[in-house]
């Protein structure tokens, strides 16, 4: 099922410069792994060593947070839209 | 630039905002033990808007006042990711300005509703564009409408000169002169900056510190690589550059918590845990600056 996942500036350097990227899967833990196929290494930025969504980092699915969802488990309809963003603006 | 620390106190005297400064500096007792070096922690978030930004925010909005900038009708701006935006809104609520804030939508929701709250308006910008996103529409909203009175904090000189003629001249005095080295975040780098001009000319060693990656969670500091680069920013003014891991630095913010009863942000826990390392290297007094208070993430996974 195919989703179109929109990535921060930040994550860039992760996909080739590319900030919108469409992937297959039905749930979270589908989706970036098929990134991760392309993309090498995207799954380590966004998620930690055992395999949660970083602290630092937000995902949301359509409009809800993919935590409340069941983390990396969350169900993700085809067509609907995938956003990771920091959690943490950075600036000040 | 003609403001002083003795004109900004008389035009504060007698309000909330004669309290901006002179925070605790306190030694890190458990943290700090078997280090070479002795670790010290100055508490910004004994400011009355709760964080170090309370400083550069008075100093802006006092230097904008003092140079004729604010007109009947005007409207304070600035792009701000968060503290820089309760502390202007503290002290445009207690000056009795308009203001105006950008932020980067879906991020720390408990600096959005205490900027409201203190009566500022919010502009959301991109959230996948983050806070350099917010600088472009401030940026976009400066140019469209002459009300705006954009105080461009990555810009501003009054920002290093607050922590020029406060900060340094703070952190010498509570020391008697013994500090050694001074360790703090780079975000605007008004705090690194300012400080390094009072201290550096008397010998004390200037430590800036970055998040390693783009992508990071240390609220408050930039990736200086991959980010819209400050015109303040000048990395001479430091001795030594060091990067930090966000999963240490959040490693850090709760043991300070737990082991110093120090309840901060993630980049006081970056901050601490590059000074440690100085610690553990050099002898000296190190002084390491924590900018916020921790109460500004509950809603974030950091104390989940």
């Amino acid at each position: 099922m195919a989703v179109t996942v929109r990535l921060p500036g930040a994550l860039r350097d992760a996909t080739g410069g590319e900030t919108k990227v469409e992937a297959n899967g039905r749930t979270l833990a589908d989706i970036i792994t098929d990134i991760d196929r392309r993309h090498p290494g995207f799954r380590g930025r966004v998620l930690d060593e055992s395999g949660r969504i970083r602290t630092y980092v937000n995902v949301y699915i359509g409009e809800d947070d993919a935590r409340s969802k069941g983390g990396t488990d969350a169900p993700v309809p085809e067509g609907s839209e995938v956003m990771v963003i920091p959690a943490m603006a950075g600036g000040a | 630039m003609t403001l002083t620390a003795a004109l900004v106190r008389e035009r504060v005297r007698g309000t909330l905002l004669e309290r901006v400064g002179d925070t605790p500096l306190l030694p890190l007792r458990r943290i700090g033990t078997g280090r070479r070096g002795e670790l010290w922690a100055k508490l910004e978030s004994a400011n009355p808007g709760g964080s170090v930004k309370d400083r550069a925010g008075l100093w802006m909005v006092i230097d904008a006042e003092e140079a004729g900038r604010i007109a009947k009708g005007s409207v304070l701006l600035d792009a701000t990711s968060g503290n820089t935006g309760v502390a202007l809104a503290l002290v445009s609520a207690v000056r009795g300005h308009r203001l105006t804030l950008v932020m980067p939508d879906r991020v720390s929701l408990e600096r959005k509703r205490i900027a409201k709250a203190f009566g500022a308006e919010l502009v959301l910008s991109d959230p996948l564009e983050g806070t350099d996103g917010a600088i472009r529409e401030a940026q976009r909203l400066a140019a469209s409408d002459a009300r705006f009175v954009y105080l461009d904090q990555y810009s501003n000189l009054a920002n290093p000169l607050a922590h020029e003629l406060t900060t340094g001249p703070e952190i010498w005095s509570q020391t008697a002169g013994a500090v050694t080295h001074f360790v703090a975040g780079v975000g605007t780098s008004g705090t690194i900056v300012g400080v390094s001009r009072a201290l550096r000319p008397r010998g004390v060693r200037i430590v800036a510190v970055q998040p390693d990656d783009a992508l990071h969670g240390i609220e408050g500091w930039k990736h200086m690589p991959t980010a819209i680069r400050p015109p303040i920013w000048d990395e001479r003014v430091a001795d030594v550059h060091m990067t930090m891991a966000t999963d240490d630095a959040i490693a850090m913010t709760r043991r300070l918590a737990k082991e110093e009863g120090i309840f901060t942000g993630p980049s006081g826990g970056a901050a601490v845990a590059a000074a440690v390392k100085v610690a553990r290297e050099t002898t000296g007094r190190i002084v390491v600056l924590i900018a916020d208070g921790g109460e500004r993430y509950l809603s974030t996974p950091l104390w989940e």
